[in-house]
């Protein structure tokens, strides 16, 4: 079974690291914040100048001076601060951010992420997705793995516009864990009960399969 | 007003010398900290040609969205413009021209027009339709675009509280492009929610001082919520 969204979340949430700054994306990413796992405690960077971004607040907490990037009304947790936009991506140019999490439309095989603009669509514009994948090294994508037609969404090039220029390295779809190597993508773990036959069908891009791809355990 | 004193009487005053065809540069996130009295001021004043540099361009209803009514706005320079139907018609036309632009570019652009860089090197846009027909040099092996800084006519800015010379301090994620849109603009105008004497406000906590401002005026915030998303109790 494809994983759904909780478990997209759940499992991103499993790769985070007691100490570490993380900005998560709107959607999917941000859901990661509600797995957090135990024992790990992390400061969410919010890119409009919050660190140590709380949960949403209660009805009588709602401040219209305190969002999140996605302009949605938040609370800051023990130990936040804040500061300018300037100064958030000099953090997040400077490398400062331990773990971005952001969505995608196409990953491919040289590292390359389109996320921003559909020709022919509504054009909304890129906000801060260029920065965070220009200043990140820990970088991890989620998305789904085909289209609702079987389309890949994994590929050899990229046929949207560039969002960033081979800075990906780990992409974790509904099916799949895997990362990107020396131009290929190199399958780590799939999701319970998918097989890798499946997975192998709807990757367009080059892919690597080890001998061994274990299931991912949900912790 | 007199010596250091910023404070001026009226909107009016607080935007008096905007003329067509200038460029405005605004702070503010979605409807987050934007001075929104300053832009009902441009609406009543009727200015036209704009080019407007700012994170967002509002919504319908609110904030630098109501300049697009009667089309004030030519050109907008900003990162992300979902949200606002207005916006989207006048894009579609072709009536407005935007120019897309990544937001820690677009901060960055705003600091250094403030600061007297006229330029610089950054690897956010490379190989993107951003970096497009702009200078690429590599450093430690590693490839940059060129950006040029931005400078406005007029910057228009929200503060939480200010003495009466000028010196801001801001409240929370109301902060965000603020200050550096404040540094970015030839006339400087800014509005407080409060605006306390001179010696009221400890040095030490002042978020920017006042060189940067020209006007400043004490106004009422409506204060809208894009997004209200709480938990239940």
């Amino acid at each position: 079974m494809a994983l759904t969204r909780e478990q997209l979340a759940q499992r991103v949430a499993q790769e985070f690291q007691d100490g570490y700054y993380i900005n998560l994306g709107i959607g999917i990413p941000t859901l990661a914040a509600n797995y957090i796992p135990e024992g790990v405690e992390v400061m969410l960077q919010s890119e409009n100048g919050l660190l140590g971004m709380g949960p949403f607040p209660r009805e009588d907490e709602v401040d219209p001076d305190l969002i999140n990037a996605g302009k949605q009304t938040v609370t800051m947790a023990r130990g936040a601060s804040i500061f300018s936009s300037a100064d958030s991506f000099a953090m997040i140019r400077g490398g400062h951010v331990d773990l971005t999490v952001l969505g995608a439309f196409e990953v491919d095989c040289q590292g390359n992420i389109a996320s921003y603009m559909i020709p022919g669509k509504l054009i909304k514009g890129m906000g801060g997705a260029m920065d965070l994948v220009a200043g990140a090294d820990n970088i991890i994508v989620t998305m789904t793995h085909a289209s609702k037609h079987g389309e890949s969404k994994l590929l050899n090039e990229c046929t949207l516009p560039l969002t960033g220029k081979g800075c990906i390295k780990r992409v974790l779809t509904d099916l799949a864990l895997l990362d990107i190597e020396d131009g290929c993508f190199i399958l780590r773990e799939r999701a319970p009960g998918v097989s890798v036959e499946e997975i192998v069908k709807l990757t367009a891009g080059k892919l690597v399969v080890p001998e061994q791809v274990p299931e991912m355990v949900f912790r | 007003m007199s010596g250091f004193d910023k404070v001026v009487g009226s909107y009016e005053e607080a935007m008096a010398g905007l003329e067509d065809n200038m460029t405005v540069i605004a702070g503010g996130f979605g409807l987050c900290g934007i001075p929104e009295n300053l832009i009902r001021e441009i609406r009543r004043k009727g200015t036209r040609g704009l080019t407007v540099v700012s994170n967002n361009c509002g919504t319908d209803k609110y904030g630098l969205g109501i300049l697009l009514v009667d089309k004030q706005i030519r050109k907008m320079v900003a990162s992300y413009v979902g949200e606002n139907a207005l916006f989207e018609a006048q894009m579609m036309s072709g009536e407005l021209e935007v120019e897309l632009t990544p937001q820690g570019t677009l901060a960055e652009k705003m600091r250094a027009g403030g600061a007297g860089i006229p330029a610089f090197y950054t690897a956010t846009g490379y190989g993107t339709p951003v970096g497009e027909g702009k200078e690429v040099r590599e450093f430690n092996g590693r490839h940059y675009i060129l950006e040029e800084a931005i400078q406005g006519d007029f910057s228009i800015a929200k503060a939480w509280k200010a003495d009466r010379y000028g010196n801001l301090v801001f409240r929370k994620t109301a902060r965000n492009f603020n200050p550096m849109a404040v540094t970015a603009g030839r006339i400087a105008v800014v509005e407080v929610e409060e605006i306390v004497e001179v010696g009221e406000l400890d040095p030490d906590e002042i978020h920017l001082p006042g060189i940067y401002v020209n006007r400043l005026i004490q106004g009422t915030f409506e204060k809208n919520i894009e997004q209200r998303t709480v938990r239940s109790a």
